[in-house]
């Protein structure tokens, strides 16, 4: 590499200007290793502002018997239900793509094959869990 | 270990290390609440309030919460780092994140000391 460099530039020079840029996204595709990346991303920001909703409902059911009843109506509700089942989804999620991500850190998974195998086993589980989930808490 | 501008005082190591002991604790948290939601045939407020009265479960939920706060101290800036470029934004909305983070230990805190 280092003698294909053209004379003039230093090296740190050319490695900015040699990134590559691809905002051609239509090109890009989207393996399953890489959609249980970015779910796992989603799940996490989704659940940290989650958190605002359950963190209040937990002080204000666990603070008096007023506030249980209340956060006990709203969970009853349409809006209580789709919060509730998101967040465990969200969290079932997050969960599922964390275990694999220590699997991945101690040395398995690791390869094109593997790697995407066990996303779509994560994918799918995912799917199911939340059916159960949802079915449960409606 | 890498230490240059973007990451003061901390390096990739140790954030990869608390990340995953964060997320350890944070898992057998959700893992005995799931326990608790299931187990319990009713949940009054009695019962849910008892759950956290004990001193165990007083230092599970605050430790659970903490990890929250280090876990996604850690990894919003992992986020951040990828889409927000101008240093200047990043860093208020980093600013704004850890202290919504920190809210919610306080919070925690506060509910925790009245049952
Ligand atoms: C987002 C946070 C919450 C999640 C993920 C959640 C999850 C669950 C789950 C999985 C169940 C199902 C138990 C079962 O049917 O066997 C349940 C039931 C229940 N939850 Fe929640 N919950 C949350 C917040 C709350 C809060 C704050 C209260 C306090 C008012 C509460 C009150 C109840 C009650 C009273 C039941 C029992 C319903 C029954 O026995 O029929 N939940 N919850
Ligand atoms: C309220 C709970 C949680 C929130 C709000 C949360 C949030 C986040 C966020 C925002 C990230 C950064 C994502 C990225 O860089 O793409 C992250 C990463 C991570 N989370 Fe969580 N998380 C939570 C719970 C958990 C749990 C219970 C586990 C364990 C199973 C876990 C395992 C991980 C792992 C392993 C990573 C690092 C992924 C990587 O190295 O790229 N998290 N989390």
């Amino acid at each position: 590499m280092i003698n294909e460099f053209p004379t003039g530039y230093n090296r740190h020079e050319i490695v900015k200007k040699q990134r590559p840029v691809n905002l051609q996204l239509n090109t890009i595709s989207f393996p399953p290793s890489a959609i249980s990346s970015i779910l796992h991303r989603v799940t996490g920001v989704a659940m940290f502002f989650a958190l605002i909703f359950v963190i209040w409902a937990w002080a204000v059911s666990v603070s008096s018997p007023q506030g249980f009843a209340d956060v006990q109506q709203l969970m009853g509700g349409v809006i209580g239900k789709v919060v509730a089942i998101g967040t465990v989804s969200a969290l079932t999620y997050h969960v599922l793509g964390g275990i694999r991500h220590g699997i991945m850190d101690m040395g398995h998974w690791e390869e094109l094959e593997s790697g995407n195998l066990s996303a779509q086993i994560v994918i799918g589980l995912w799917i199911v869990l939340t059916i159960a989930i949802g079915v449960v808490l409606w | 270990m890498v230490t240059n501008q973007a990451s003061i005082k901390r390096d990739g190591v140790q954030d990869w290390v608390s990340l995953r002991a964060t997320a350890v604790i944070i898992a057998l948290f959700s893992f005995y609440m799931t326990w608790f939601f299931i187990s319990t045939p009713q949940i009054t407020y009695e019962v849910w309030r008892e759950l956290f009265a004990g001193l165990g479960m007083k230092v599970f939920t605050l430790a659970a919460l903490i990890s929250v706060m280090l876990h996604v101290r850690i990894g919003l800036w992992q986020v951040l780092t990828d889409y927000v470029k101008p240093a200047g934004l990043r860093a208020s909305l980093q600013y704004v994140l850890n202290l919504i983070a920190f809210a919610y230990v306080a919070v925690g805190l506060f509910v925790l000391w009245g049952v």
